[in-house]
């Protein structure tokens, strides 16, 4: 057998430390993850155990105090157009268009005008805000101030999408609807994506694999696979097969 | 005078909202002449001590036919906007770096919270000595009034930018300056505007201070003749003629200001 393809992202050791005024804090200890190209990885673990800081690392936003990330191989070194993110707090440009807003970053990778605005407009309609291509984001619900910073995000066309509580501030029925259009697009794109949740039924329902993380230190505690075949249903959701995996993470996550 | 800011305001929500509120309107300009009825009322019998409003309307007219009220606005215009002005343009640069660099606010920092301390009127003595007393003076008291003001706003609005939208430019591959000509700038705006508009105010509350320092006309030099000659009519068309001027270029900023921030989400 050849040897194995070399996974997308590594954390190999991750460490980072916060030096608070009287003592150094360990927000991360230790992380080692692998995570495979074109997979579809979540995250939970209770708050303040550094799943932010983990993301923040790969997305090269923060440094790690030890230990590298891998990105197909590379050591990150800052932010790059390979790696997406998403906020929870959407972080649109409120004095943009969604339009304009959607066009940032090919407008910072030098596209010119008629190529930014077709690439947009295509995203724009994947994500159902053709009408709304000339709004603010003012004028906008969360659910599509999301699906607009979605779109900022996967024009740029990233192998690696970081979402960080993507969903975390919208009702229920929006936060299923965007579970499903992103899970959608990964089957027929096949972007790597590492989503960090604290709701351990969308973790179970989107992810190949649960990351569940403890807290004080921050480190990995168990890795979850989940067989379920995609595309996932609203069956799949109610069956016998996804409690039994959601009862293993919800054990993971909050008797620790 | 608050009140048509006021309906603007509380009427606030999307910009063509904005439309001209009449009602609110009619009610300013019922509270406008009952203001003058009462002045008059009051003062007809002399029994106050100040002149009726025929008596100011009587100056109002003869300083206009003999162009004296126009001389003196055009200097007192020219004083206030170069100051403004002036003070404006140095003040959101210096505010832009002092929220960008730490090291830089920490220099500059001290020096502004210090002469803030100090009314601008205090300023007037050291100005004559070391300027003289020709428009230098005058100006450089209005511009320190206005830079002040305007330079504390902008370094807020810098330093308050939120760091997730920052944080978002950068994955999208934005470097610094990127990040300051494409974020810093258009998400401090609002403050920005916020501090020109008191700028342009203390512009104005510093002009009759200026004038004291050896003007051959503006209005606030006009108001301190008056005063020599117990002259209240005129005193009362200068204050009046500030008051317009100064009400009149807020508004102009304010209509600048919501233009420019229509993207707010005004709660
Ligand atoms: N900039 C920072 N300075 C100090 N402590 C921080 C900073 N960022 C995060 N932390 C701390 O590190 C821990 C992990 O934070 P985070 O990764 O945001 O957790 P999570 O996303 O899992 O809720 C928390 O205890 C948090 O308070
Ligand atoms: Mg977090």
């Amino acid at each position: 057998m050849a040897s194995k393809p070399t996974p997308k992202i590594v954390f190999d050791h991750v460490t980072r430390r916060f030096d608070l005024s009287d003592n150094s804090f360990i927000a991360l200890d230790r992380l080692s993850l692998d995570i495979a190209d074109g997979e579809f990885v979540t995250v939970v673990g209770p708050s303040g155990c550094g799943k932010s800081t983990a993301l923040n690392i790969a997305a090269g936003l923060l440094k790690p105090s030890e230990g590298t990330v891998l990105v197909d191989g590379k050591a990150v070194e800052g932010p790059g157009p390979e790696r997406g993110m998403i906020f929870q707090q959407y972080a649109l440009f409120p004095w943009l268009t969604v339009r304009q807003n959607v066009e940032f970053g090919l407008r910072i990778k030098g596209e010119e005008a008629a190529r930014r605005r077709q690439i947009a407009e295509r995203f724009i309609e994947l994500v159902g805000l053709s009408d709304f291509a000339d709004a603010l984001p003012k004028t906008l619900s969360g659910g599509m101030k999301q699906r607009c910073a979605i779109a900022r995000a996967y024009a740029v066309d990233p192998s690696i999408l970081l979402m960080d509580e993507p969903f975390g501030a919208l009702d229920a029925l929006t936060r299923v609807q965007l579970q499903d259009q992103l899970l959608d697009t990964w089957s027929r794109e096949r972007r790597t994506v590492m989503f960090i949740t604290h709701d351990v039924d969308e973790a179970v329902y989107l992810a190949n694999r649960v990351i569940v993380m403890a807290a004080r230190p921050g480190r990995l505690k168990e890795i979850i696979d989940v067989p379920l075949p995609y595309p996932r249903t609203e069956e799949i959701r109610l069956s016998a097969d996804f409690m039994t995996i959601r009862n293993r993470v919800w054990q993971a996550v909050y008797h620790q | 005078m608050s009140g048509p800011a006021k309906t603007t305001r509380a009427g606030g929500g999307p910009p063509e909202g904005q439309g001209t509120d009449y009602s609110g309107l009619a009610l300013n300009l019922v509270g406008l002449v009952a203001g003058i009825a009462i002045w008059w009322a009051l003062t007809a019998g002399g029994a106050v001590g100040l002149p009726p409003p025929p008596q100011v309307a009587v100056r109002f007219a003869d300083v206009i036919a003999s162009g004296q009220l126009f001389t003196d606005i055009a200097s007192s215009l020219a004083r206030v906007l170069t100051g403004f002005l002036l003070g404006v343009i140095l003040a959101i640069p210096v505010g832009f770096v002092m929220g960008w660099y730490k090291v830089a606010r920490s220099l500059i920092e001290p020096y502004l919270q210090f002469f803030r301390m100090i009314p601008p009127l205090a300023i007037i003595p050291l100005a004559i000595v070391t300027m003289g007393i020709n428009e230098t003076p005058k100006i450089f008291v209005i511009f320190l009034a206005s830079f002040l003001a305007s330079v504390v706003a902008t370094y807020q609005g810098v330093i308050s930018v939120d760091k997730t939208m920052i944080n978002a430019a950068r994955v999208l591959g934005a470097r610094d300056l990127t990040i300051f000509l494409r974020v810093i700038i258009p998400a401090s705006t609002p403050f920005i505007l916020v501090g020109v508009r008191i700028g342009l105010g203390s512009a104005w509350a510093t002009l009759v201070a200026a004038e004291l320092i050896a003007a051959q006309s503006g209005l606030g030099f006009r108001m301190q003749q008056a005063q020599l000659y117990y002259d209240l009519p005129t005193i009362f068309v200068s204050l009046i003629t500030i008051g317009i001027l100064g009400l009149a270029m807020d508004r102009i900023l304010l209509v600048i200001e919501r233009r420019l921030t229509v993207w707010q989400e005004r709660v």
